[in-house]
């Protein structure tokens, strides 16, 4: 018995090169768009300020979309409701700012950070808790029903942007930036906007960290082993519904801060534009692989570069850009860039 | 011996089909019972009704005194039952070790334990860090097996585990499922390889269009060639 195993064990043979080529060029994509863009742009100045802010905006929408794609990825559950927690996200931080004036508006860096902090993490609980009022209330009653979803869904997003309007009044909110964030460095001669580096390094930082947990924590294995085949993990006598839940929340709370990032971001909010931010979380969720973190951290920064790049160069066809880039990668890879189970 | 597990006049639909028309079945501590029948008889149906993942619209399902009827999936589990589907549920993404990690719900794996799976199925200690999905089918079998015996058991229900697997991967099994049998753990186990049913079983109960037509010892079967070709007719000789 014991020979008959290891003989078989050893049978496995390495895969050939091409297939492990194939198999790591999603992650050769970034960089081959960012060299790309260098060729086109031929200007390493404006190249590297355009890459910067892509990979800034990027990185925002990859703190939206993660929590997204994991919903999906759990319990195949469609929620268009998600750019209802970017929006209040963003209003309840920018009450937050707004309020802190005195500590935005002054030059310490401390005082400064402290005020975005206190405001994330307000967001953040409003989002959480609306999260878990949103799931028990919408999302519960039309498990396994795609249609449903997203047409109650679509109507929670509405009802949030109703209750924007109501409790925040129907104009758009400027939101300036704490002032050490205000500006840019200049390095050789790439301009170095001071925001964006903040958005790339929280960005990564919640990737790195959203990676760890995942491999890392037992809760992180279960979820993806639920992503695989939620199923066998209950057969294995775990509730998936509750990791449901908590992931639905956890997903909540990070769209909100990635609505109060957004906010600094374009230094003004609007009810709406949690609604217009989704469409861009869900192409990134489409490119990345249905229930995948690396796929959707790879292709938010992929939509983060291509939006710049074309912005730059056609700008008539920037708004476009990112539908074509769906089409590019499905077409190479019907199933996104790094699909999670459900094979 | 006493019985573990009882299904008494159990009906399942699926969507509009009525799968189980009524399953009378026994399954006694400490004994594995082969559940055998032809395709689409109602075997994994009747697994899956057991392991709550699909409900019974009809019948009694107890197990040890407990009435599983009203319970979800993971409560079934909690209650010390293990479940190794026909696709085997291995998590492809993640490694053997965190499949196995996984299946020890109660904490940490008891190395022991590890070590006697580690003797029964080599390959998953050569294997250990290595994605699941890059195992042979064989491999993946044992694996699911493996997930199933990291923690003592009540009742363990396997769905055709040498389904297109080589011979040489059912002898290690049959050797593997003896090993398992010595820890008295109960087992309902379906199968199509009559020469696997044969070697391990002790009860049988064959299906037929959601019934169990047959209930027995296997020993009385295995010896009635009359009766094999009755109840499992040409499926036995495809198989055999």
């Amino acid at each position: 018995m014991t020979d008959r195993t290891s003989d078989t064990a050893s049978a496995i043979p390495a895969p050939p090169l091409a297939e492990r080529l194939k198999a790591q060029a999603p992650y050769w994509t970034v960089p081959a768009l960012a060299v790309l863009g260098l060729v086109l742009i031929a200007d390493v100045s404006t190249w590297g300020t355009l890459t910067l802010a892509g990979l800034a905006m990027g990185m925002l929408i990859f703190i939206m979309a993660s929590g997204l794609t994991l919903v999906f990825g759990l319990m195949d559950v469609l929620n268009f409701g998600h750019g209802a927690f970017i929006s209040i996200g963003a209003f309840v931080g920018a009450t937050v700012l707004l309020a802190l004036g005195a500590w935005t508006g002054s030059d310490s860096l401390a005082l400064n950070l402290g005020a975005v902090l206190l405001a994330i993490v307000a967001a953040m609980l409003a989002t959480g808790g609306l999260g878990w009022f949103f799931e028990r209330v919408i999302v519960k009653p039309v498990y396994g029903a795609h249609l449903k979803q997203i047409l109650v869904t679509m109507g929670g997003l509405i009802v949030a942007e109703e209750l924007i309007h109501l409790i925040w009044g129907p104009n758009q909110i400027p939101l300036p930036r704490p002032e050490v964030l205000k500006g840019s460095w200049v390095v050789g001669d790439v301009i170095v906007e001071k925001y964006r580096v903040l958005a790339v390094v929280l960005g990564a930082a919640i990737f790195v960290g959203l990676r760890w947990a995942l491999v890392h924590t037992k809760l992180g294995l279960l979820i993806r082993a639920g992503v695989e085949n939620g199923e066998m993990v209950e057969a294995l006598g775990y509730r998936v519904r509750r990791l449901f839940v908590l992931v639905f929340v956890a997903g909540s709370a990070l769209a909100g801060l990635g609505g109060v990032m957004w906010g600094l971001y374009d230094e003004i909010i609007t009810a709406q534009m949690g609604l217009n931010i989704l469409v861009l979380v869900f192409i990134v969720v489409i490119i990345g692989g249905l229930g995948s973190v690396e796929g959707c951290f790879i292709g938010a920064l992929l939509v983060g570069l291509m939006a710049n790049y074309t912005g730059f160069l056609a700008p008539k066809v920037a708004l476009g850009s990112n539908i074509l880039l769906m089409v590019v990668i499905l077409m190479w890879r019907p199933r996104g860039l790094l699909p999670a189970g459900k094979g | 011996m006493a019985d573990l597990l009882r299904l008494e006049g159990v009906h399942t639909h699926i969507g509009q089909y009525h799968i189980l028309q009524g399953v009378d079945l026994v399954v006694p501590e400490g004994e594995l019972t082969m559940l055998l029948g032809r395709n689409g008889a109602g075997k994994t149906t009747t697994l899956r009704t057991v392991m709550g993942m699909w409900r019974a619209s009809a019948g009694e399902l107890g197990f040890a005194g407990t009435d599983l009827k009203p319970l979800a999936t993971p409560d079934i589990a909690r209650l010390g039952v293990g479940y190794v589907p026909e696709n085997m549920g291995v998590f492809a993404a993640l490694t053997v070790r965190e499949n196995m990690i996984l299946a020890a719900r109660d904490g940490a794996m008891d190395e022991g334990r590890l070590d006697w799976i580690f003797s029964l199925f080599p390959a998953l200690k050569k294997f250990w860090g290595l994605p699941a999905g890059n195992l042979s089918g064989g491999q993946k079998q044992m694996l699911s097996i493996a997930r199933a015996m990291i923690e003592p058991r009540r009742l363990i229900l396997i769905d055709e585990p040498s389904k297109g697997l080589a011979p040489a991967i059912v002898d290690a099994l049959i050797e593997a499922m003896r090993e398992l049998k010595r820890t008295a753990t109960t087992i309902l186990m379906v199968e199509q390889n009559f020469r696997m049913a044969q070697a391990l079983g002790d009860g049988v109960a064959v299906m037929d269009d959601g019934r169990v037509v047959h209930a027995g010892r296997m020993a009385d079967l295995a010896a009635d060639p009359d009766l094999q070709a009755r109840l499992l007719g040409l499926s036995l000789g495809a198989h055999q």
